[in-house]
């Protein structure tokens, strides 16, 4: 299939805006206009994807721009995480659904080309600023006709850690999509998780998954505006009112995240019985997702909790490095104060002066290189000198066969393993199993007993790491262990089924280190959506 | 600037000294410099070489010899900002000097471009600004001072951002009139520039702000002024004590003087600016920056 040209990319200037403005009667209303013009501007972008579908070098007249790029935005501002944003190829991937149910006909590379289209547009990758320019004129004080530029993003690029990219929503974008935003954070959660109670208890689950989506998107607010401060320690001990503003801060936000981790999992268990008991296949999916984004609030909250506790600690060591320090005898210059923060409000013209003066000083030497002609012809002339490319000759390496002192034989593992491969339902008393083995091979009950000691504290979280489907436990219930080798507790050995759907809720973003339990061999579980059983999320509340 | 304060002990008789029988000679000349060479490579430190070290120390000791690598540095146009084991012959180039930066050469789209000619200078302001936050730490000569390439970014747009945030407050236009594109605020062309993008070959944007910060950062690396720590957040890095004398005695002085040129007086009492808010809800930092910016 011929590539398409997706450079067709160029700054929006909807001159058309400009046009329609009129003479207005009074400054005020002047004002409005020059507003609702420059909101009017923010979306042209999307417009603008559906009028210039037609240039593509291809036939993309099915296919709805606009809605793309609306679910496009929808995408970035939910994903928008903790620590960065929305992944570019996770938000091409979830937009796909979308881009081929408009052309179920089209192939896969096509929809993909599609949604890349209407994402790089969103970011509008061929301009220098990487954002949108509109021109609107206002009348000035003196009744002057003024254009101007008004320039603004819809999703811009941030840097992630570990130098990727990743994109977020502008606040332009989001004034587009969602409206009014501009509430209290903490009572706005509130008022959507209240808004949520009420929708699940009336059985209305298509608006509670839209007020749950709301509640997550608040959520990720409410984080990011508490993570800004808890780093702000790390440079300036002073910086931040370690007093009276942060300790309040921190107890607050441990406050909300122990309030709404309660509310949050006394949701979960509504939804999860709306889920269980609805007959509906359409309410039981939609029960199921709103599943998943309480779970997802969940664990951003306990990843916001893990923050605030590390918040103390660091508190201590820097103010041991920064505020007990001998004072200087001399005073420095306050290169913010004296300096950044008086050129950012100037004309660029005049700031340029200042920075100009800053770069010839700041900046350190340079030694200009020169070359005598005849060492450079002589450079020139020199052949590149032949570089071996296998290196030295490895001497061979004289090798001893150590004598195989293992005391167990992997005949015997296979043996003891094949023992313990219980099925989970079944758990067996290590007596019984020390039994059987001594039938087969005298040696077999010690390495029998070693594994079963093994897994009495098993790898949890590892296991789950590592996609094991399965794990091996002990748990000791008191009753002696009644053997001729052996002495202890007579442990109950069992396999444990891991439950990898249910795992993010507890999951530590990254780490995934802590699983809080494992299933008790009760069969069955609930009937859901989901493929596996869910015993481990019930067993956590 | 030069640091004579040891110079009074009296020299050891192995140094040969410039000033006996009042004639310097040849021999002097070429040593003094050799040591002018070595403060020209600003990452070779007195400490990884023996002959450095030999001919800093005869620099503090023999003030003639000092003298005559003085007036070398002078003449070839360097300044001499300290000689010290610790820093060696930090040098810097004086206005004119064949080894002045200049934006031309550093970067060809801000010898045309107006506003990447600010966005660079500016990058190398806030660098600084970010090593040194408190005038404590400018002043203190053991201070060593820790950045990060998306630190120093987060922390310019947020202060763009609070400007932004009081114009819009006080109900000015800030959108520059089209035909005058000089009269644009300053904080205004950074926030229009994109913090970062995406490229095909998975290397910085050269044109956003995190791609003009990278490449100020690395220039200083190679200047001798940071040293690279780590890959967190951009690039970590580390100051040396070459970028403190650097910019406590000759960069902040000069853009001072030009900012005071311009009319423009900040009145301070040289305690640092960023403070907590006297509001107690308002506590706005910028990310990874973990400053709080206050004016």
């Amino acid at each position: 299939m011929r590539p398409h040209n997706l450079s067709v990319v160029t700054v929006t200037i909807p001159h058309q805006h400009s046009s329609a403005a009129r003479p207005a009667p009074g400054p005020a209303a002047d004002e409005g206009l020059a507003r609702r013009l420059k909101a009017l501007a923010c979306t042209a972008p999307l417009h603008d994807l559906d009028a210039r579908k037609a240039n593509l070098a291809g036939e993309y007249g099915v296919y709805a721009m606009a809605e793309v790029a609306l679910a496009a935005i929808d995408l970035v501002t939910l994903n928008m995480d903790f620590d960065t944003g929305a992944d570019h190829d996770q938000i091409i991937h979830r937009l796909l659904p979308r881009v081929a149910a408009q052309a179920p006909g089209r192939d896969t590379a096509e929809h993909e080309r599609v949604a890349r289209w209407v994402l790089e547009n969103l970011i509008n990758v061929g301009s220098v600023d990487r954002g949108f320019r509109a021109v609107y004129g206002t009348f000035g004080p003196d009744g002057a006709y003024v254009r101007r530029d008004y320039d603004f993003k819809l999703i811009e690029e941030v840097a992630g850690s570990g130098g990727s990219i990743y994109l977020r929503t502008t606040d332009e974008a989001v004034n587009v999509l969602v409206g009014a935003l501009d509430t209290d954070v903490t009572s706005a959660q509130i008022a959507a998780e209240v808004k949520l109670e009420v929708l699940i208890n009336r059985g209305r689950l298509a608006d509670a998954q839209l007020a749950a989506e709301q509640a997550r998107y608040r959520t990720v607010q409410y984080a990011e505006i508490l993570r800004r401060t808890l780093e702000a320690t790390r440079r300036n001990v002073r910086a931040v009112d370690w007093l009276r503003t942060v300790p309040d801060m921190i107890a607050e936000a441990l406050d909300h995240v122990a309030d709404r981790y309660r509310h949050e999992n006394a949701i979960l268990t509504n939804i999860r019985k709306a889920r269980d008991e609805a007959e509906d296949p359409e309410h039981k999916r939609r029960a199921a997702e709103l599943v998943d984004i309480v779970k997802d609030c969940i664990r951003r909250h306990t990843q916001l909790q893990s923050r605030l506790l590390e918040a103390g600690p660091l508190f201590r060591a820097e103010q041991d490095r920064q505020a007990f320090a001998a004072p200087p005898s001399r005073a420095g210059l306050d290169l913010y104060g004296q300096l950044v923060a008086p050129v950012l409000p100037l004309p660029v013209e005049h700031a340029t002066r200042v920075t100009d003066a800053f770069f010839a000083r700041g900046t350190g030497l340079r030694t200009p290189a020169s070359v005598r002609v005849i060492d450079l012809v002589d450079g020139l002339l020199t052949p590149p000198v032949e570089r071996e490319h296998l290196g030295a000759e490895m001497p061979e390496p004289d090798l001893v066969a150590t004598p195989d002192d293992s005391r167990f034989t992997d005949e015997q593992l296979d043996t003891a393993l094949a023992l313990l491969d219980l099925p989970p339902d079944a758990p067996r008393r290590l007596s019984g199993l020390l039994a059987e083995a001594r039938r087969t091979d005298p040696e077999l009950p010690y390495l029998l007993a070693l594994l079963a000691i093994h897994a009495a504290s098993p790898p949890v979280g590892t296991a789950y790491r590592q996609g094991e489907q399965r794990l091996l436990f002990a748990v000791d219930d008191g009753t002696e262990l009644d053997d001729p080798e052996f002495g202890g507790a007579d442990l109950i050995v069992g396999m444990a089924r891991l439950d990898h759907s249910a795992r993010p809720a507890f999951e530590d973003r990254g780490s995934g280190g802590r699983a809080p339990g494992f299933g008790k061999g009760r069969g069955g579980g609930v009937p859901l959506p989901q493929p596996t059983t869910t015993r481990t999320e019930e067993q956590s509340q | 600037m030069t640091d004579y304060r040891e110079t009074e002990a009296p020299a050891q008789p192995d140094v040969p000294s410039a000033g006996q029988g009042g004639t310097i000679t040849a021999a002097d000349a070429a040593d003094a410099a050799r040591l002018v060479s070595f403060g020209l490579q600003p990452k070779l430190l007195p400490a990884r070489d023996a002959e450095y070290a030999d001919l800093i120390r005869r620099h503090r000791e023999d003030p003639p010899f000092a003298r005559l690598a003085d007036a070398v540095a002078a003449g070839l146009g360097l300044v001499v900002l300290e000689v010290s084991p610790r820093a060696g012959m930090a040098v810097a180039a004086a206005e004119d000097s064949v080894f002045a930066v200049r934006m031309g050469d550093y970067s060809r789209r801000a010898a045309s471009d107006a506003a990447d000619r600010f966005l660079h200078g500016l990058a190398h302001l806030a660098i600084a600004a970010m090593a040194f936050p408190r005038p404590e730490d400018l002043a203190d000569d053991g201070y060593i001072g820790r950045i990060t390439v998306n630190g120093i970014e987060a922390f310019v747009r947020q202060a763009c951002r609070r400007l932004e945030e009081t114009a819009d407050a006080n109900g000015e236009n800030t959108d520059p009139a089209t035909d005058a594109p000089g009269l644009e605020a300053a904080w205004r062309v950074y926030m229009r520039r994109s913090a970062t993008g995406a490229t095909k070959d998975a290397r910085r944007l050269a044109g956003s702000t995190t791609g003009i910060i990278g490449k100020a950062v690395a220039f200083l690396v190679e200047s001798g002024f940071l040293q690279r720590t780590g890959d967190e957040a951009g690039g970590t890095y580390r100051t040396t004590a070459r970028y403190q004398l650097q910019v406590r005695d000759m960069a902040g002085s000069a853009a001072m003087a030009e900012l005071l040129e311009l009319g423009i007086v900040p009145v301070t009492d040289g305690s640092a600016t960023l403070l907590p808010p006297d509001d107690a809800e308002a506590l706005d930092l910028a990310a990874d920056a973990g400053l709080p910016f206050h004016s």
